[in-house]
C-alpha cells in the first residue's frame, strides 16, 4: 500500500489523487532496522484517541439527570452500542460490549476527521483496518475455543446437513471462516478510500472546468457536495457494519449453531 | 498495444463490477421499501438490516473500483 502510493506521487508529483493518502514521518524513530517513525497517520491516530476521551470525559463529567448537548452525545452513543451488542451477540456478550465500543467510536471517529479537509484518513490504509480485523479475528477463535474446546469445530458444520454433504460444506465453511480478516478489513479500507479518491476526481472537475466557463464549472461542485452527504452517510455505515460483524461473529463463537 | 492504453481498458473493465453493485444496492432497497409498504409497523426493525445489505454488497462493488484504481495509478 505505501509502496503503491509512493509510486503514484513520484509519478505525477502530487496532482494524483491518491496523493492525500501518502504517509510522510514527522519524527523520526528507530530501533536497529525496524522504522517506528511517528508518521501523520500516529498523529491522526492520537488525535482521535484524544477526541473520543475529551467527548466521554467532558460529557459524562456533569453526570445531571436531564443531560446536556454533550452529555447526549455521550449516552445515544453508548447506548446505541449496547443495543447493537445485546441484539446481535446475544447472551453472554456483554463483557465484550467495552472491546466493541471502543472499536465503534475509534473508527466512526477516524472516518468522520477523515472527511475534515486537510486532515488524514489512517482508515484508508489497509494495514489499519486489517490490524483491527485481525485482532477481532484472532479474538473471537481464542473466546470460542476457550469456550466450547472440541466442539468449537462444529461451527464449520452446518446444523442438519445430509452426511454426504459434509466433505463438500466444510471446507466451504471453513474457507468463509478463514477469509473474514480479509473482507472485513477491505471492506472498510476500501470503502473510504473509494470514497475519498471520488471527492478528490469530482472535485478535480470543478477546478478544471471554472479555468474556461464559470457557471457549468458549478454541476461538478453539486456532485461533489451531494457525494460528501453520501460519504458522510458511509463513514458512519462503515463503523456500524464493521462493530455489527464483530458482534455477528461473537455471536458464532459463544452459540455456535444453537441459539 | 501499448501499456498504457492497457491500462486504461483494463481498468475501464474492471469497473464493469459497479454495475452488479447498483443493482444489489437497487434491490435491496427497492425490497425494503414494498415490504415497508406491506407493513409499516414493521419497517423501523428491519431499517438495520437494510443498512447491513447496503454496506456489504456495496462492498463488493468497491472491490472491483479498487482493482480499477490499483491498474490506474500504480
Amino acid at each position: 500500500m505505501g509502496l503503491f502510493i509512493s509510486k503514484a506521487h513520484a509519478a505525477e508529483a502530487g496532482e494524483s489523487p491518491l496523493h492525500q493518502f501518502e504517509i510522510h514521518s514527522l519524527i523520526d524513530i528507530s530501533a536497529g532496522s525496524t522504522n517506528l517513525s511517528f508518521t501523520n497517520s500516529s498523529l491522526w491516530m492520537v488525535i482521535v484517541t484524544l477526541a473520543i476521551i475529551l467527548l466521554l470525559a467532558v460529557g459524562m463529567r456533569r453526570g445531571s439527570m436531564v443531560p446536556g448537548r454533550l452529555q447526549s452525545i455521550a449516552e445515544l452513543s453508548y447506548e446505541f452500542v449496547a443495543n447493537m451488542v445485546r441484539d446481535n451477540a446475544g447472551d453472554g456478550g456483554k463483557p465484550y460490549f467495552p472491546f466493541i465500543f471502543t472499536l465503534f467510536m475509534f473508527i466512526l471517529f477516524a472516518n468522520m476527521q477523515g472527511l475534515i479537509p486537510k486532515t488524514f484518513t489512517f482508515t484508508s490504509h489497509i494495514i489499519v483496518t486489517f490490524a483491527m480485523a485481525a485482532v477481532v479475528f484472532i479474538g473471537v477463535t481464542v473466546i470460542g475455543i476457550v469456550k466450547h474446546r472440541f466442539r468449537f469445530l462444529t461451527l464449520f458444520v452446518p446444523a442438519g446437513l445430509p452426511i454426504f454433504l459434509v466433505p463438500l460444506l466444510v471446507p466451504i465453511e471453513l474457507i468463509s471462516y478463514i477469509i473474514r480478516p480479509i473482507t472485513l478489513s477491505v471492506r472498510l479500507f476500501a470503502n473510504m478510500m473509494a470514497g475519498h479518491t471520488l471527492l478528490v476526481v469530482l472535485s478535480g472537475f470543478a477546478v478544471s472546468l471554472s479555468g474556461f466557463f464559470v457557471l457549468p464549472a458549478l454541476a461538478p461542485l453539486a456532485v461533489t457536495a451531494a457525494m460528501y452527504g453520501l460519504e458522510t452517510i458511509v463513514a458512519f455505515l462503515q463503523a456500524y457494519v464493521f462493530a455489527v460483524l464483530t458482534c455477528l461473529y461473537l455471536h458464532d463463537a459463544l452459540h455456535l449453531h444453537d441459539h | 498495444m501499448e501499456v498504457e492504453a492497457a491500462k486504461m481498458i483494463g481498468a475501464g473493465l474492471a469497473a464493469i463490477g459497479l454495475a452488479g453493485a447498483g443493482v444489489g444496492i437497487g434491490i435491496i432497497f427497492g425490497n425494503y421499501v414494498s415490504a415497508g409498504i406491506r407493513n409499516p409497523s414493521a419497517a423501523p426493525k428491519m431499517f438495520g438490516n437494510a443498512l447491513l445489505g447496503f454496506a456489504l454488497t456495496e462492498a463488493t462493488g468497491l472491490f472491483s473500483l479498487l482493482i480499477a484504481l490499483i491498474i490506474l495509478f500504480s
